[in-house]
């Protein structure tokens, strides 16, 4: 179609979808319109996404344009720079910039982008205070670098990352504040963000996560900012980088239907026909887009419109890289779990790598690449066609190139560690001495490493790891037992798990699980649960507790009944109580119209039948009355049962009360791999039943018997005895060592006397009684835990922790039904 | 998630964030309550708090992937069909939720005839 008198086709705003649309357009149809901009920037086009490049220095401004003055001059079109439109007047068809330059169109396209947010804490409006979305923000954040000290960024999106690093890159302390427990949770799953934030981390960057802005300190300009538990982070500059909003309000004004964006049909057309919205101002099937890819795919279609063409737009698929040097990240599509849809995990913690895909009817519908991004754009491009990929399906992960490769080596973890890790924690053995024993003396089975090296020869439980170090150094010739696997989650029994967990110094559960290869991407009931207590028995400073990892009763501290409803029972040291602190609990039953009060085989009193709403009210009338929890229902140290002694029996050898009160109160609130019960007698009468305890005392003339080992549960055993110590100092000291080999050396769940089977008990008694300074040391890292463990849950519950586990969210529907 | 109900049967519950990551709350209505679950990947579920084995408090439960393990006797339930997963037999149902950016809301129209 040729055209005499070309039309008017004016375009609000200059970026790169405009940009895109004529150059499709000028292909198609040049010469149809007489085409003019205006452009808020006083600048040409120029590409957005490598902002970051020329913030960090490793591009020029002039390295980014994509179109200059020439392109302007030889396609005809009028470039009004620095020109903000103010009014779009439909029925003149004319638009009328600040600056008082007026257009006349025949079509004309809204492609005003989008504003970035800025959250309206106070002081938000104080000079260095910035956003991230032009060339004008870049040159007030590279002026302000220059100062150097510290930038505050508040969003840890794909814009704060970039910005935090840029700004590290020209020298400045960089802290990045984000509300989310994980970082880029949009379009990272917890694993990837993981890894990303310890890449972060190493370059410097600070990321504190779950956090609030509550205002921005400063008089005058920028100071600090203050978040909402009161921390304070001094800086000279914060870069909000928070989410854009559509740039849509000249529409709306115009009165062109606006939702979150302008509204446009398949081809692009706004409620008026004679304009077209693009990019990120437009909502298309109810979907605002942030990236190029599928403004791109838009552009098309709206050139195509306009050439008179009928090409309709569907909506995108989109992907996102970040663009941060030397971190390759790659995420598309629904990367969610859910029914009917399998997940193929991959992760190869030597190299930083974590790839996973999610599959749904053997296709892929989401991706998430950390470390190695190469296949990104395949694995995209079969998402997109929808491709079948069952006959790929064993070695899809792989990569393209890589069709008909082999499985992970089960032993690349192993491989990893360096030669001064300690893989025997008993005899302090590390693999490089181990590898050197092998290869020199020429071993080739485990009794002869255990010989040479007396790695793995007391408690056994670095077998798992002794056995690959040895398929590591002899290869094929060597042929380890197989492990029981801690869950389907992993390969690792819980011993590997534990060891590896020291031996490398993980300290968060998505560590553990980068690190040591989990096969699923969150773990399960089984294996979050272990490690979870793993972790705050190894690091009992630094881990922070995971509470959605712990059953309820751990939860909440209560233990849940069948009914759904718990029992509370308080603490009664070594099973003494009196007139008073009955006196409470009696008037809390009658409070609470507690249904059933009944004494326990653990000399103390339950609570049952308390609704979940109800317990914080119960503990703080416990706890007014001096009740601290009784952890009945912990993973920990239950009760220590008594009997009188010497004080009331005529039997009695020595104070077996008091030792028992003062155990208890030494070891309350401490975690140990299964439930820990103690008992001390006052003889060998043995009234407290001490001899079918976990741990038990038996006092005689000369001292104390310790005991430990018992069952008198699904299976009953007598104990096994320990050894005879004079003093109560000693006993106690002796009960708090084994205690805490216990905790460091069992599997989750297993019960003290499985674990004694399991290394036998002469090792144990090696370990404790032979061997003072271990003993010590043990004695002293329980010491250290307890000072972070000794915490009243049920005050710190009354005081308001977790509130949210005590009440329902919502009630709804009933006063409706009502009226 | 089915988002085609009448406005006026969605129930506004609270927001995203009342809700712990891999955690659940109750929201109590006329015929019991709901358990509202937040996978990891802050996908948003309501299924009946009532186990199909023996009644437990599923809300209660650990939240792992789409799924919830059953506080009293380990069951797995899926969130997304209600359905127990592996070997054991029963279902729960499902609730429809909308999540508008971070608003919560679920749809009771069902229950509203029912209390009526
Ligand atoms: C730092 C940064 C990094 C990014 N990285 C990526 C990435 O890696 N990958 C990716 O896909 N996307 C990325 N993006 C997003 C991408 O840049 C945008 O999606 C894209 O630029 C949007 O194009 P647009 O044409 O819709 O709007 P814009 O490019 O924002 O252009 C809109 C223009 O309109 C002007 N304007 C607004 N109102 C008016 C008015 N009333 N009158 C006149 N002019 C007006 C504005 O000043 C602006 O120049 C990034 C964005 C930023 C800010
Ligand atoms: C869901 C499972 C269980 C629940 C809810 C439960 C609950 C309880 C409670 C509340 C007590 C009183 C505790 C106290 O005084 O601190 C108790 C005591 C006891 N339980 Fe359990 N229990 C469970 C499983 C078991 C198992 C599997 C065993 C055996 C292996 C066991 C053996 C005992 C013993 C021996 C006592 C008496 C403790 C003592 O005298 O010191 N329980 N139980
Ligand atoms: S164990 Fe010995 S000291 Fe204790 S009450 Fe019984 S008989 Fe008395
Ligand atoms: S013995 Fe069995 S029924 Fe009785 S409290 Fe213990 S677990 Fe429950
Ligand atoms: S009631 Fe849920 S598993 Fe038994």
């Amino acid at each position: 179609m040729a055209h005499q008198t070309p039309e008017k086709l004016v375009i609000v705003g200059n970026g790169m979808a405009p940009g895109r649309m004529l150059e499709e357009l000028f292909e198609k149809a040049k010469g149809r319109y007489d085409v003019t901009i205006f452009n808020a920037e006083p600048r040409v086009n120029y590409d957005r996404i490598m902002l970051s490049p020329v913030l960090s220095g490793e591009k020029a401004y002039t390295d980014i344009v994509i179109h200059d003055d020439a392109w302007y001059a030889t396609n005809g079109v009028t470039l009004h720079k620095g020109a903000k439109v103010a009014q779009i007047d439909r029925a003149a068809r004319t638009v009328t910039a600040e600056n008082g330059i007026t257009a006349t169109y025949d079509k004309l396209v809204i492609a005003t982008g989008s504003s970035p947010f800025i959250i309206p804490v106070p002081g938000h409006q104080l000079p260095g205070v910035l956003a991230y979305r032009d060339l004008d923000d870049v040159e007030k954040m590279l002026a302000g670098s220059r100062d150097g000290g510290r930038a505050i960024v508040i969003g840890a999106g794909l814009l704060g990352l970039e910005a935090a690093y840029g700004l590290k890159r020209q020298g400045m302390d960089v802290t990045v504040i984000h509300l989310m427990p994980t970082i880029m949770e949009r379009q990272l799953d917890p694993a990837a963000a993981y890894l990303l934030e310890k890449a972060l981390t190493e370059r410097g960057i600070e990321i504190v996560t779950k956090a609030n802005t509550k205002r921005i300190l400063g008089e005058t300009k920028v100071e600090g900012i203050e978040l909402e538990d009161g921390r304070i982070i001094g800086g000279s500059m914060v870069v909000m980088a928070v989410g854009i909003r559509p740039a849509s309000n000249l529409a709306k004004e115009a009165g062109i239907a606006v939702n979150r964006g302008i509204v446009v049909d398949d081809g692009m057309m706004t409620s008026d026909a004679a304009v077209y919205a693009l990019g990120e101002c437009a909502e298309h099937r109810g979907t605002c887009y942030g990236l190029v890819a599928p403004l791109y795919e838009s552009a098309r279609v709206l050139a195509d419109r306009l050439a008179g063409g009928e090409a309709e737009y569907h909506g995108s698929v989109t992907n996102t890289k970040l663009k941060v040097t030397g971190i390759n990240l790659f995420s598309a599509g629904d990367f969610a779990d859910g029914e009917g849809r399998e997940e193929i995990v991959l992760r190869d913690a030597t190299a930083g790598v974590y790839k996973r895909l999610v599959l749904r009817d053997n296709r892929i519908i989401g991706a998430v690449l950390y470390g190695e991004t190469s296949d990104g754009s395949w694995f995209f491009d079969l998402m997109k066609k929808g491709a079948d990929i069952t006959a790929m399906r064993e070695t899809l992960i792989f990569g393209q190139a890589y069709q008909g490769g082999s499985p992970l080596d089960p032993t690349a973890a192993v491989a990893a560690l360096p030669d001064d890790a300690e893989i025997c924690g008993c005899n302090g053995v590390c693999k490089g001495k181990i590898v050197a024993t092998i290869t020199g003396k020429g071993l080739t089975s485990l009794d002869e490493v255990r010989a040479h090296t007396k790695a793995s020869a007391s408690c056994g439980s670095c077998t798992g790891l002794v056995e690959q170090v040895m398929s590591l150094t002899l290869g094929e010739a060597y042929n380890p037992a197989a492990v029981q696997p801690m869950c389907t989650c992993t390969e690792l029994g819980h011993d590997d798990v534990r060891r590896l967990i020291k031996a490398k110094g993980l300290k968060t559960i998505p560590a553990v699980m980068q690190e040591l290869e989990w096969k699923t991407s969150c773990g399960c009931a089984k294996c979050r649960p272990a490690l979870n207590y793993y972790l705050v028995s190894d690091w009992p400073d630094e881990y922070a507790d995971d509470y959605q990892s712990r059953f309820i009763n751990e939860r909440v501290h209560a233990n849940i009944q069948k009914d759904g409803t718990y029992s509370v029972v308080p603490r009664m040291w070594g099973g003494v109580t009196n007139s008073g602190e009955l006196r409470a609990i009696a008037d809390v039953v009658d409070k609470f119209e507690i249904p059933m009060v009944k004494v326990t085989g653990g000399q103390r009193i339950d609570l049952l039948g308390i609704e979940k709403e109800d317990l914080p009210a119960v503990w703080a009338d416990l706890g007014k009355a001096g009740f601290v929890s009784g952890q009945a229902y912990a993973k920990g140290l239950r009760t220590v049962k008594t009997c009188v002694g010497s004080d009331w029996c005529r039997f009695g050898t020595q104070d077996s009360t008091g030792l028992g009160i003062r155990i208890e109160k030494f070891m309350w609130g401490s975690w140990t791999p299964a439930k820990l019960k103690l008992a001390v007698s006052g003889c060998p009468r043995n009234c407290a039943e001490a001899t079918c305890k976990d741990i038990g005392v038996i006092c005689v003339d000369s001292g104390f018997e310790i005991h430990f080992a018992g069952a008198a549960g699904l299976d009953i055993k007598g104990t096994e005895v320990l050894g005879l110590v004079r003093t109560e100092d000693e006993a106690l000291e002796h009960i708090v060592a084994l205690t805490q080999m216990y905790r460091e050396q069992a599997r989750y769940l297993e019960r003290i006397y499985k674990w004694t089977k399991r290394i036998g008990v002469e090792e144990i008694r090696r370990q404790i009684m032979d061997d003072a300074e271990r003993r010590k040391a043990f004695f002293d890292r329980f010491v250290f835990s307890q000072k972070f463990a000794q915490v009243d849950p049920w005050s710190e519950r009354v005081s308001g922790k977790d509130k949210h586990e005590f009440r329902p969210m919502a009630t709804v529907g009933f006063s409706q039904a009502a009226e | 998630m089915d988002t085609n109900w009448p406005t006026e049967n969605w129930h506004s519950i609270g927001d995203i964030s009342d809700i712990p990551l891999r955690g659940a709350r109750c929201v109590r209505t006329p015929q019991g309550k709901i358990a509202v679950f937040r996978t990891a990947e802050n996908e948003i579920f309501a299924i009946e708090d009532h186990c199909p084995h023996k009644g437990g408090p599923l809300s209660q439960g650990i939240v792992h992937g789409t799924a919830v393990t059953c506080p009293l006797h380990n069951w797995v339930i899926s969130l997304e069909t209600g359905k127990a997963l592996g070997a054991d037999d029963g279902a729960v149902r499902t609730i429809p939720v909308r999540n508008d950016g971070g608003a919560l809301f679920i749809a009771l129209e069902s229950l509203m005839i029912a209390a009526e």
